[in-house]
């Protein structure tokens, strides 16, 4: 069973002007066929407004299409009775650090998932337990989160999706408001994540450097899906990306600024011991 | 500036009082609050010094620390105290300058309302010294929850409680944060008489109440992603469960109330101090 | 117009168990017209910083000078300095509070005491500068995106017409282009006014491509204070104190490494771009 499959998914708003009269409608999602297997990790690139955020909030039935079909671990997200199997199996972190913590310590936040499902008081313990060390944050679990550093918050935010023991988790520009610091521990807990669990990784970003690892690579515009493929298919197409308003890596930049300039260098380099490789044979 | 403000100051610490279930500490605090104004014997006086005494060592809270609380309501302890020293007739007349006569009832009065008055801050700021915010939080759900079958929103109320304790701190650094924006952008806070100064806070609360809006929308989207439908069908990670010292807090205080009632009414010990 | 500390320190929350020193001992000095970018992690001091460029936080012990006056001096006029010193904050659209973007940049110069006329040219004037289409004056600022609402906030702080821009992190949360856009657009007026620019970033590729003279804050303090190739130079260092130099600058330091003679001063993609070109050829020419 697919993970994630949508069918034509359209995601339809209505425009309103000062006094609220509808003056016309505007698609945030247009079109999307998506087909995400199990275990796979998978980046969603797009510049501000593009609609990644809105196609990703349908993964969590927190928007339902307007339009077409989006199925949640083979479940129709429109179907109220999976509701919460749906929200169960896939996970969601969101952009802002501080507005997605609950709890006023940082293991009772972790522990708030696992409560609303319903899960008996020891098994929660041990979830909590579990989760936190696996992003790293286990000794802050008697922390408030208002003292924590962004990267900190996020990663307890990851511990708190991860104690709900999902199938797929949800990253919304975890990393957007973050530091350079913040956003490589977030990263390094996710990859981490992959490793020891297998859990199908959707990660919503505009930063390039955090996909060159990735298995697909989607990137958006205007509603629409624009390019697909891996992360070496998408960044050979250096001006294109620039185009989606989007960037590459220095390193790709300067390897394709290089074979213009009538180098002899593959295009897609992703990372500089590539393109040290090639200049130094 | 704005950060001084401090709400839920709990004392940090792991006492016997810390360890107690929140309940206990909340019903406690009232029955002793109660027992403050039963009795009106010196011997109850005395009974209700030593238990706040030992409960105080008990918490390993500094003095000092809980009567920093006393520090707001100082000027209505002056008040109530003068009204009383001035104001009440009977008994032997102590002391008189002019119109203002102090009486023996009055200065008794003054006194034990003054002890009742500083006793009553300094038990229930006892309570909250030692109680995490979110504990006290839980511990109400719990005691409120008869009042569930009469359709009030228990768990609604407790969950709302938490949150709003959650989000103070961040709002009142938001709240500065856009106050010195502001004061960058030629802003005056400060002069003006009282209607250009609410006025000047528009800038301020215009952009505050805009952001406590987008969190809020933010934190139910988060809250709905992990689930969250009431309380129904919900459990706990920290349910509260009556322990044996539990019982015995609520034992020893039962049994001090009890005392200090059966002694102020049944021993003939009315002595005035004067 | 030039900016001086001497010797500044800063505590935060003094004599309380939260005590910290946000700040140790600043001596810095900026002159008129120079474009400087801060870098530093998160708690290494650069917002404190800059609060107290403005007067908006008082150093604990030390002076501040702006243009030779102490501005901690007896009857300095603080609101003066506030207009002439402009600070955009982090997330400045937080900030973002009238009915139309006009009348909200309209707010500092109004605050500066300028007639309704003048303070709608000034408006206009820096909504220009910042590059938001005139369609939009009319809007509730709350309507904009991101990107514009940004633009929106820059304008309300240009609209004073500072003399210094002091911006902190202008590019957070902003994808790739608004962030090229935002940047360019701050260039641009750097090149075009005489304004003094001081660009907070976390960014070093963002800082590298622009900047005169880079801060570097750690801790509290002054760790380097050079030309950005120079700064750079010492990518270890900052890489052990949470930072990073400009992805280039790596890649240059190990074609060297690896046999390749280049320059390891490039912090650019054209300057990288260069190099190479030059060091291949001649390469090819030995070979």
């Amino acid at each position: 069973m697919k993970m994630i499959k949508t069918d034509k998914l359209v995601f339809e708003y209505a425009k309103r002007d000062e006094e609220g009269n509808i003056i016309g409608m505007s698609r945030a999602v247009d079109e999307v066929d998506l087909d995400i297997e199990p275990g796979q990790f998978i980046a969603i690139l797009g510049h501000n407004g593009s609609g990644k955020s809105t196609l990703a909030k349908h993964m969590n039935a927190i928007l339902v299409p307007t339009e077409g079909t989006m199925w949640v671990d083979g479940k129709d997200t429109k179907e109220e009775e999976y509701l919460w199997d749906i929200r169960q199996s896939a996970g969601m972190v969101f952009q802002n650090p501080d507005n997605q913590i609950i709890g006023t310590v940082v293991e009772e936040d972790v522990g708030f998932g696992p409560e609303n499902l319903g899960v008996p008081t020891e098994q929660i313990w041990k979830r909590v337990e579990e989760s936190l060390k696996a992003v790293g944050m286990i000794e802050y679990r008697h922390h408030s989160p208002n003292k924590l550093s962004g990267g900190q918050k996020q990663r307890v935010a990851i511990a708190g999706v991860m104690a709900m023991r999902p199938k797929c988790i949800v990253l919304d520009e975890p990393t957007a408001m973050l530091d350079p610091n913040g956003r490589k521990e977030v990263l390094e807990s996710v990859q981490e994540l992959r490793k020891r669990e297998h859990i199908t990784v959707i990660l919503i970003t505009h930063y390039m450097e955090e996909v060159v690892d990735a298995d697909q690579v989607i990137v958006m515009d205007h509603g629409h899906v624009v390019m697909q493929g891996t992360p070496r298919e998408i960044f050979s197409q250096v001006d294109l990306l620039k185009e989606y308003r989007l960037d590459v890596p220095q390193v790709t930049i300067l390897a394709d600024e290089l074979r213009k300039r009538g180098l002899d260098i593959p295009a897609g380099i992703l990372k500089k011991e590539e393109l040290v490789e090639i200049l130094c044979r | 500036m704005i950060r001084d403000i401090t709400i839920g100051q709990y004392y940090p610490a792991n006492s016997r009082i810390h360890r107690l279930d929140p309940r206990v500490k909340i019903v406690c605090t009232l029955l002793y609050l109660i027992s403050l104004f039963m009795f009106k014997s010196i011997i109850g006086y005395l009974l209700a010094t030593l238990f706040l005494v030992c409960v105080v060592r008990l918490s390993t809270v500094p003095v000092k620390y809980i009567l920093k609380g006393l520090k707001p309501i100082i000027m209505l302890l002056m008040i109530t105290v003068l009204f009383n020293l001035f104001l009440t007739p009977g008994g032997r007349l102590l002391f008189h300058f002019g119109p203002l006569k102090i009486t023996e009832q009055g200065l008794n009065t003054a006194v034990y309302m003054a002890i009742r008055l500083i006793y009553l801050i300094m038990g229930s700021s006892l309570m909250t010294l030692t109680t995490t915010p979110n504990a006290l939080t839980d511990g109400l759900e719990s005691l409120l929850k008869p009042l569930g079958h009469l359709n009030v929103p228990v768990h609604e109320i407790a969950m709302m409680m938490s949150i709003a304790l959650r989000f103070i701190p961040i709002l009142l650094e938001e709240t500065d944060k856009i106050m010195k924006a502001q004061i960058a952008r030629g802003a005056d806070l400060e002069s003006g008489n009282i209607i250009q100064k609410a006025k000047a806070l528009v800038p301020i609360l215009v952009p505050l109440f805009v952001s406590a809006f987008r969190r809020a929308n933010d934190l139910a989207m988060a809250m709905e992603a992990r689930c969250y439908h009431g309380g129904e069908g919900r459990t706990k990670m920290k349910p509260l469960i009556y322990k044996g010292r539990d019982y015995a807090a609520y034992a020893v205080t039962i049994a001090y109330v009890a005392i200090s009632f059966v002694a102020g009414r049944y021993i003939p010990f009315k002595i005035w101090i004067f | 117009m030039s900016i001086k500390l001497e010797h500044v320190n800063y505590i935060y929350s003094a004599d309380t168990a939260y005590e910290k020193q946000a700040l140790k001992d600043i001596c810095l000095e900026i002159p008129h017209g120079q474009f400087v970018g801060i870098i530093g992690h998160t708690g290494s001091g650069k917002s404190t910083l800059i609060q107290h460029l403005n007067g908006l936080i008082r150093a604990t012990s030390g002076t501040v000078y702006y243009n030779g006056e102490n501005i901690y001096a007896d009857g300095y006029n603080m609101k003066e300095l506030r207009s002439q010193v402009g600070l955009v904050f982090q997330y400045p659209e937080h900030q973002l509070f009238e009915v139309d973007v006009l009348k909200d940049v309209c707010f500092g110069p109004k605050n500066q005491g300028f007639s309704e006329k003048e303070c709608e040219e000034r408006a206009r004037e820096a909504l220009k500068l910042v590059g938001l289409k005139e369609k939009y004056y009319e809007q509730s600022p709350f309507e904009l995106s991101g990107g514009q609402k940004r633009r929106v906030a820059i304008a309300g702080v240009l609209a004073m017409c500072p003399k210094v821009l002091v911006l902190d992190e202008p590019t957070a949360g902003l994808d790739p282009k608004g962030r090229d856009e935002i940047l360019d657009q701050i260039a641009y007026l750097h090149k075009t006014s005489d304004m003094t620019v001081i660009l907070v970033s976390h960014s070093m590729e963002d800082i590298a491509k622009y900047v005169d003279r880079i801060i570097v804050m750690n801790h509290g303090e002054v760790m380097f204070d050079d030309v950005p190739k120079r700064v750079f130079s010492h990518y270890k260092e900052l890489e052990s104190v949470g930072l990073a130099a400009p992805q280039v600058t790596y890649i240059m330091h190990e074609l060297k490494e690896n046999g390749l003679d280049v320059s390891v001063h490039a912090t650019t993609i054209e300057e990288a771009a260069d190099e190479i070109m030059a060091a291949v050829t001649k390469k090819e020419k030995t070979e």
